[in-house]
């Protein structure tokens, strides 16, 4: 396989639509959404509370397919409409990492273990699965924690593992959804320049969708959405 | 790096819990196993030990432990004189109940035909064979009976001179070796007055019969010992043992004693079956059906323990699957802690069940096929117990992790 040329997208989603229920409940979540996100640049995705940021994150996570539209990740088409082109959980493994609000870390798994996990879910033997993940803990400030169950970390502390996670892979792409929303400012804002720093030194797309106006300096480039729909695409100052 | 592991190692203690439960649920699967063997092996204990190749009994009856037989004891002459049998005895054998020390105590009476049999074919653990023909018994240890100690038995006294181990009748309790004459003079016991009242019969029958009116010496015959009238016969016995000589085919001889018309004859191996699926067939077919059902309900416990942990874990294997973990690493995770808490509630039960059996007023039997059984048994309950955990487990959608 050619590795694909470095000006491949990170991601490109053509006019995703999402409805969820049918009938009276029919919600339409997410309407005709068209973006693409180069490697290495880290996006803040903004909008209201229910105007269709997760339904797009989780989307664009192969984890809660639309309704129609197509999903190209890395110049490889992976969704058309609900329909899987390849295996989505191994694609997942590969080349996607996750951050949410809630670090959900595993709770019977130590710091170190917990970004272990998820390099030997991709086959790493145990030994240099370990090695990575302390290099990882180290890359992100909490090496000292390594072996501290998440029930002794602080939610930074927790958050940043999180992150950690979410790189081992080297994923080309990276979804936050709302990463800081349960850190104090100091630390959201650290949580974000690690994000702009993973991006600009990995070339992974990074997309972050927040409500934190302060941090939006971080970002190459803000997007917003409302009622389901991409409203504008800026930079900022 | 281990999932099931490092779980339990987090939450060791009710870990531990759990297992302890589900030993002691597989510690009662295993001693409903062994109180079946141990009614078996109690049964057949008699049978086995006593050394008979055949069995003669009253005709058509399937005695003398199935039913009851009555055969007269001068039967054992003519077995004597019958090609290839090398010893016929007799054998009696019934139950008391009398009171000792103020405790009841149950006890088979077994006859040994003195002074061919002493008792040297059961297993002593202390004492001596019967060393007289009067007066003596062997004891098994379940009697509680100590070597030395004096039982009274109909109108004579008995000095315990043995003890064995695991000698016990179907019912399984405890044998008492006596001769065979001790044993009947036990059996057939009459107090004075009942003595008195039936040869006071005997004169009235005699005296209002022509035989009285035509010799009145009879009259006063009547009035004397049983053993002294030719006329009643002696105490029956509850069968006659055989010993073949070596090399003779049972078959054979048993066929000849078949054809007599006043006895049946039961094999070694027949008398076998006939207390196994005659005599104790109920009693084993509803301990097996009990052992069943307790492994059934043993699996739905252990199903609803193993779902109730995976439930517990919903959101981290979703997680998991959101990070793209394959199926076979989450079912892992589910089995192999299923077949760790089987192993350890296994190992548990072998353990507590070492010390608790034997303390069991019956036998409780545990052979090393039973306990291989069991293994099985417990393999077969973890995988389908771990079924549902990981059906739900396979269900779970990986968005769940968002709510
Ligand atoms: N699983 C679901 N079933 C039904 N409606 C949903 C579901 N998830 C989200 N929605 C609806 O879709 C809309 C967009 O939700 P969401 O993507 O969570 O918005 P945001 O993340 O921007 O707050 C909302 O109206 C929400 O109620
Ligand atoms: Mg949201």
């Amino acid at each position: 396989m050619n590795p694909p040329p470095d000006n491949t997208p990170a991601i490109e989603v053509f006019a995703l639509t999402k409805t969820y229920g049918s009938g009276n409940t029919e919600v339409v979540a997410m309407k005709d959404v068209s973006l693409r996100v180069a490697k290495g640049e880290v996006i803040a995705l903004l909008g209201p509370s229910g105007a269709g940021k997760s339904t797009l994150l989780t989307a664009m996570g192969l984890i809660n397919p639309p309704t129609s539209g197509r999903i190209t990740i890395g110049g490889r088409p992976v969704l058309d409409g609900p329909k899987p082109l390849v295996d989505l959980r191994a694609f997942r493994r590969h080349h996607l990492g996750f951050v949410f609000q809630k670090a959900n870390l595993i709770p019977f798994l130590n710091a170190v273990q917990n970004v272990q996990v998820a390099l030997e879910i991709n086959d790493v033997p145990a030994r240099a699965a370990r090695r990575r993940a302390l290099e990882l803990l180290d890359y992100l400030g909490v090496a000292d924690r390594a072996n501290n169950l998440p029930s002794a970390l602080s939610g930074g502390q927790q958050q940043r593992v999180s992150v950690a996670r979410a790189l081992a892979n080297d994923p080309n792409l990276i979804l936050a959804d709302e990463p800081t929303a349960a850190l104090d400012s100091h630390r959201g804002r650290q949580v974000m320049e690690l994000f702009r720093k993973v991006a600009h030194e990995r070339g992974a797309g990074v997309i972050v969708v927040t409500h934190d106006q302060r941090s939006l300096d971080v970002f190459d480039r803000t997007l917003e959405m409302e009622d389901g729909q991409l409203k504008s695409s800026q930079k900022p100052d | 790096m281990n999932l099931a592991l490092h779980d339990i190692r987090h939450n060791v203690s009710r870990f531990v819990l759990t297992a302890v439960g589900i030993g002691l649920l597989l510690m009662i699967v295993l001693g409903m196993s062994g109180i079946y063997r141990g009614l078996i092996d109690d049964a057949l204990v008699v049978v086995d030990h006593i050394g008979a190749d055949l069995w003669v009994v009253q005709r058509g009856t399937r005695g003398p432990f199935a039913e009851i037989s009555r055969v007269p004891a001068n039967l054992e002459h003519r077995l004597r004189a019958v090609p290839g049998v090398a010893s016929a005895r007799t054998f009696v054998s019934h139950n008391v109940q009398r009171e000792h020390l103020g405790k009841p105590l149950r006890m088979n009476v077994l006859g040994l035909a003195w002074p061919e049999d002493k008792g040297e074919w059961v297993n002593l653990i202390a004492g001596r064979p019967l060393g007289q023909p009067h007066y003596e018994m062997i004891a098994d240890a379940s009697l509680g009976l100590p070597l030395g100690e004096k039982l009274a038995l109909g109108k004579d006294t008995y000095t315990v001179v043995g003890i064995t181990r695991g000698m016990v009748a179907s019912s399984g309790d405890g044998i008492a070796f006596l001769t065979t004459r001790d044993s009947q003079a036990v059996q057939f016991d009459q107090s004075g007055e009942a003595i008195r009242l039936e040869r006071a019969a005997r004169v009235q029958r005699v005296r209002v019969n022509d035989v009285g009116r035509i010799q009145p010496s009879f009259i006063e015959r009547g009035g004397g010992p049983s053993s002294s009238i030719p006329a009643l016969a002696s105490p029956m016995v509850s069968a006659i043992t055989v010993r073949l000589s070596p090399g003779v085919d049972p078959a054979a001889v048993a066929a000849i004693i078949a054809a007599w018309p006043d006895v049946s004859v039961h094999t070694r191996d027949g008398q076998e079956q006939l207390l196994a699926y005659g005599m104790i067939d109920k009693a084993r077919r509803q301990l097996g059906l009990f052992r069943v059902l307790l492994v059934v309900i043993s699996t739905i416990i252990m199903a609803l323990i193993l779902y109730t942990l995976t439930l517990d874990k919903i959101h981290d294997i979703a997680m998991l699957k959101l990070m793209g973990a394959r199926n076979t690493m989450i079912a892992g995770l589910i089995l192999q802690q299923a077949l760790l808490l089987g192993a350890l509630g296994f190992g548990i039960a072998w353990y507590v069940g070492g010390f608790v059996f034997p303390k069991f007023p019956r036998r409780v039997l545990i052979t090393p096929d039973d306990l291989w059984g069991l293994a099985g048994v417990v393999v077969l309950i973890s995988v389908l117990s771990s079924l549902l955990g990981i059906w739900k487990a396979m269900r779970v959608e990986p968005n769940t992790v968002l709510s």
